[in-house]
């Protein structure tokens, strides 16, 4: 279990590449109450969320859940399918699988608040063609512990005896690789800027 | 109403309007800094938004533009203090603390203006056009039914929102859905929002902002168009709305926040000119016909996975091959098999309530159902009002003891078993015909618990006969002629 290992320290600042082992997780349209069901939100922190990744899966699986395999363990690459993370806007789901040790998530295409959730975060989420898809987490599975390097600047994964090429936008490879993917701050600086938006609302301006 | 009295309608899209209008700054990397003009929040996706300001050491830009209530994790059977799950306790009391601190009003418990967020902020008239709308919970996209432009976000945005009163966001596609005719007797808007999605895929949306709109869609309710316009996310679509009109300026005149004197007719001016032009450029179009839709049920575990209830679950053969794998995961985990009418399935319990389904008119719905018969022995039926405000109109025209003489329970508001944060929950393999909006697997409360999503009417329905059954029979209406084959 990813509770026997030392929790992996949060990213901060730019990140220019994820490394380690990969762990596939198949299926499309994989919501984020099987990412996290909802009992687990029933708290005031995010610490903890690790166990209750895929919880549910994991139960209905009994230990043959790729969360739960001795040689996933530590893995830091979510190799997924389709639509990953639709439903729920719960921030706890990418909490979840970052607290278990996920650094980066490939698949081929995910749902829009969970991918806004994830980079907020700094969890980079990068995208292959199906059939692409396919063939990457065929050789993941057939080499569960074979070392990759994903790097962001290239958008590749490098592993399994070759070169990945992957999709990462102009917009969220710049933020991830000059560590403005935490936007509190960029938003903040824009005073004048607020207060002008603010000003010209007629709704917030007795429709004048 | 105004657009008949000299009012103008500026050209673009609702969309691009509302956009160009909240646009504070460019930011790096190609997003939009984007003014949120209501931010609504709740107890269990704020709790760690608020940590972080104090981490931070930033304050909230402006308290005036949140506003908080208590929907997820409320009991619906009694609500005394303190709640006797510690946990859902410490949220309530963590969120009290919050909004005490930071200067943000709390329609708490007991105000008399509680309830899930989507159903109190229309209802108080918080929600007008041409507002830009965010909340810590997807269905957020709820509020667009006023010309809002409202969508969910996830906890570290609503930190942005408190410290910022803007988020970061990139501008959507808009797919125009036009809806021409009416819908038949016994269909509702929960019905055309799902063969909507059937139709277009729990994916179809991604990228987009769904605009509806047409004859059909013009005649619906407010309350017909949140219902409408709550799962447009369920679609993929993170926002949807219509074009605020007549109707929706009715809705909102007199309610707590409404503009009053001059202002609202100014509002009012404001508010039509918002409309998408005749001019506007609409990225995608999809047209449906609202006279063909039958009552819709979902047999699978996405909301996608809907059938009309005169259908059978569909064969592997009927599914496209992409979808051939999660079709054989429902069948496994509904334990529905291909080719079985939908029609006649035995269910457990029945939820009416919910942000989608929990208003008066859905309650008027099921109760025009209920009335006069009994709930099937063996099975638990419950309502669980939309909000206090829902529920003291319901119970003033006697809709409380309409179900409780049927034998449903009469419960207090909150979300219930929609997302099972609370006590109600499904247990087991347990069944559910649900008026709520996730047919996701384990969404009720139960790992391994299964839900049919259909309007209210068609809840009370199941609830009466103990099984899927069509509401068009019950309420004597002639059901309409599908075609063979």
């Amino acid at each position: 279990m990813s509770s026997s290992l030392p929790p992996r320290p949060f990213p901060a600042g730019p990140i220019a590449s994820v490394t380690g082992t990969a762990v596939v997780v198949r299926g499309d349209d994989i919501d984020t109450d099987r990412i996290i069901p909802a009992r687990f939100l029933k708290c005031v922190t995010f610490e903890g969320l690790a166990e209750g990744a895929f919880a549910d899966d994991r139960t209905e699986l009994a230990g043959a859940h790729a969360f739960d395999q001795a040689e996933h363990q530590g893995a830091t690459l979510l190799l997924v399918n389709r639509n990953f993370g639709c439903g729920s806007s719960r921030e706890h789901a990418p909490q979840a699988l970052m607290r278990w040790g996920i650094r980066a998530v490939v698949g081929e295409s995910f749902a829009e608040i969970f991918y806004g959730n994830c980079l907020a975060l700094g969890l980079p989420c990068l995208t292959a063609g199906h059939d692409a898809m396919r063939a990457l987490q065929e050789a993941a599975l057939a080499a569960p512990t074979a070392p990759l390097c994903l790097t962001l600047a290239e958008a590749t994964l490098e592993g399994y005896g070759q070169r990945w090429p992957l999709v990462l936008p102009a917009g969220p490879l710049q933020m991830l690789t000059t560590g403005q993917w935490d936007a509190t701050g960029q938003l903040l600086s824009h005073h004048a800027e607020l207060s002008r938006t603010l000003a010209a609302l007629p709704y917030a301006n007795g429709f004048h | 109403m105004c657009l008949g009295c000299g009012d103008t309608v500026s050209a673009g899209t609702l969309y691009d309007k509302v956009w160009d209008l909240h646009r504070v700054a460019e930011l790096p990397g190609g997003s939009t800094q984007l003014f949120i003009g209501l931010h609504l929040i709740h107890e269990v996706t704020s709790p760690q938004a608020f940590a972080a300001l104090r981490d931070l050491g930033l304050g909230v830009r402006h308290p005036e533009r949140t506003v908080a209530t208590v929907d997820h994790i409320v009991p619906t059977t009694s609500q005394a203090r303190p709640f006797a799950d510690p946990l859902a306790e410490e949220m309530l009391a963590t969120l009290e603390r919050n909004c005490a601190e930071h200067g943000i009003t709390l329609h708490g418990l007991g105000s008399g203006r509680q309830g899930i967020v989507h159903v109190i902020a229309p209802e108080l008239g918080l929600t007008q056009p041409g507002m830009t709308v965010a909340c810590g919970d997807s269905h957020t996209s709820t509020h667009g039914a006023f010309g809002a432009i409202a969508f969910g976000i996830g906890t570290s945005q609503v930190r942005d929102v408190l410290a910022s009163q803007s988020l970061a966001m990139n501008k959507l596609k808009v797919r125009r859905i036009l809806v021409e005719g009416r819908l038949q007797p016994g269909v509702f808007a929960k019905d055309l929002v799902l063969h909507i999605i059937r139709s277009l895929g729990v994916k179809g949306g991604v990228g987009y902002a769904y605009e509806f709109a047409g004859s059909c869609i013009e005649a619906l309710s407010m309350e017909e168009r949140m219902t409408l316009c709550n799962m447009a996310i369920e679609g993929g679509a993170r926002c949807g709305y219509v074009n605020p009109d007549a109707t929706t300026f009715a809705y909102i005149q007199g309610r707590p926040f409404a503009p009053e004197g001059t202002a609202w007719d100014r509002a009012v001016a404001w508010w039509s000119s918002l409309a998408s032009g005749a001019d506007a450029v609409f990225d995608d179009e999809v047209v449906f016909e609202a006279g063909t839709i039958a009552p819709t049920v979902t047999w699978g575990i996405t909301p996608g996975q809907g059938i009309g209830v005169d259908e059978s679950v569909p064969s592997l053969a009927d599914t496209p091959v992409d979808e051939r794998p999660l079709a054989e995961e429902a069948y496994r985990y509904m334990d529905l098999q291909p080719g079985m009418p939908i029609a006649g399935v035995p269910v457990d319990v029945c939820f009416i309530g919910s942000c989608i389904n929990g208003r008066l008119s859905d309650l008027q719905a099921a109760a025009a159902v209920a009335r006069g018969r009994q709930v099937a022995p063996g099975l638990k039926a419950f309502v669980v009002p939309g909000s206090e405000q829902v529920a003291a109109a319901a119970e003033a025209e006697g809709l409380d003891a309409v179900f409780t003489a049927a034998g449903f329970e009469w419960r207090e508001p909150g979300c219930s078993m929609c997302l099972a944060m609370n006590p109600d929950r499904l247990e087991g393999r347990q069944i559910s015909a649900s008026s709520s909006n996730r047919n996701f697997k384990g969404r009720q409360g139960s790992a391994s618990g299964r839900t049919l999503l259909m309007s209210p009417a068609m809840v009370a329905a199941a609830a009466v006969t103990g099984r899927v059954s069509d509401v068009r029979d019950l309420l004597a209406l002639v059901p309409l002629q599908v075609p063979v084959g």
